[in-house]
């Protein structure tokens, strides 16, 4: 075929485009996203006994808030890189901040605490549970939001996998924010990481193979 | 004084492709049309000055690179420089057309002289002698279809689209793809 011909082609009988594909995909990936973890949390786990009481404790919002601003900061990532030619610029500090602050609060705990309280203090009672859970209730966003991604045009696919695996990461660990009961700093910052680092490493090692287009 | 005017060339140019595609983008065909054809112009540069060893490919890497463009358009954002969004597009085709050869040439047996010898015996003669239904036959549904009602029965984009309950895009799609699989074919057998 001459590309003469291919650009007579591509160019009749089209209308007007849609300018909200993307938002409208991401819509829909999060919704299903949060959605089925909450159901599957509900399902599964239930809601703390104590949430009443929790929400009125400042740690339980701090937490909150570091996994809500990392969502944000790796949803912005997610539509950058779904656009070609978009850069990540100040959205890698925004993704960096939050985890900055939960380091440094931290350390500020685990210096101020007693040193045989210190491993309590990390492990706290669920760590072999926490991570896995997360990764868990982040798999329905996941393959949503790469169902999403698939129908733009990431042009840095393994960067893209890890965004969207972030995201799912940090929609998943939201919802295990109301079942949870751990409250402290350095078991916030080691295994909510974890958990939500499981779909973004996930997500790195798919990428090159599932978005492609 | 020479880089001075070559940016502002550039600027130039920028803002009126942009401007091209943003009519595009709401509709007015004629102005996409100028666009690709504009754009294609550019891009088989690019790709020339980058495939100066496969002379052959940039043809067929412009044609995929536009249909990239033309596929992935509604991920244009109106607010960001066209050139960056062109140029990603077609460096990520580029990078993805040298990956697929770099694994082709791996896998090609080095000793394929020998097979040469081997194929070139008489019946291939006849062989070659296949008609254009047979050849289409190989194709799967989903392209053969636009390419007959399109291309031999003469229906307009439109009508193909509806006869097969295909979107237009993917019957564009399906021309296209459809066209290039004939070709190899015919490659193939010749």
């Amino acid at each position: 075929m001459k590309t003469n011909d291919l650009v007579k082609l591509l160019a009749t009988g089209e209308g007007s485009v849609d300018r909200h594909v993307i938002a409208r995909r991401y819509t829909v990936a999060l919704s299903v996203g949060v959605i089925a973890a909450t159901l599957l949390m509900l399902g599964m786990l239930g809601v703390r006994a104590d949430l009443a009481e929790a929400v009125r404790l400042p740690m339980f919002w701090v937490k909150l808030g570091f996994v809500a601003s990392l969502a944000v900061a790796s949803l912005l990532a997610v539509l950058r890189l779904s656009r070609p030619g978009q850069q990540l610029n100040g959205v890698r500090y925004a993704l960096v901040t939050p985890l900055l602050i939960m380091f440094l609060l931290a350390a500020i705990v685990l210096i101020n605490a007693d040193p045989s309280q210190r491993l309590a203090l990390l492990l706290g009672s669920t760590w072999t549970q926490c991570p896995l859970l997360i990764a868990l209730l982040s798999g329905p966003a996941f393959i949503a939001i790469l169902w999403a991604m698939q129908g733009l045009a990431p042009t840095r696919l393994r960067l893209a996998g890890t965004a969207a695996g972030l995201l799912a990461g940090a929609i998943g660990a939201l919802v295990y924010c109301l079942h949870c009961p751990e409250m402290e700093a350095p078991f916030i910052a080691s295994w909510y990481l974890l958990g939500m680092l499981i779909p973004a490493a996930t997500g790195t090692l798919l990428g090159c193979r599932v978005l492609r287009w | 004084m020479q880089r001075i005017t070559n940016k502002n060339q550039v600027n130039a140019l920028e803002a009126r492709l942009r401007a091209l595609l943003i009519r595009g983008l709401e509709g007015e065909a004629s102005a996409y049309h100028t666009f690709l054809v504009e754009l294609s112009a550019h891009l088989r540069a690019f790709f020339r000055k980058r495939l100066t060893r496969l002379p052959d490919e940039v043809e067929d890497l412009l044609q995929e690179t536009l249909l990239a463009v033309h596929n992935q358009r509604h991920t244009y954002d109106i607010h960001q420089p066209l050139t960056a969004w062109v140029h990603a597009i077609a460096k990520y085709k580029l990078i993805d057309l040298l990956r697929r050869r770099a694994r082709r040439d791996l896998l090609t047996d080095p000793l394929d002289d020998e097979m040469d010898i081997l194929s070139s015996a008489d019946s291939e003669a006849a062989e070659a002698r296949r008609d254009l239904s047979k050849l289409l036959d190989q194709l799967p549904d989903g392209q053969r279809l636009p390419i007959v009602l399109t291309k031999l029965e003469g229906l307009s984009v439109s009508e193909a689209a509806q006869r097969t309950g295909m979107s237009a895009s993917a019957v564009k799609v399906a021309v296209h793809r459809g066209l290039k699989a004939l070709a190899a074919l015919i490659r193939g057998h010749s």
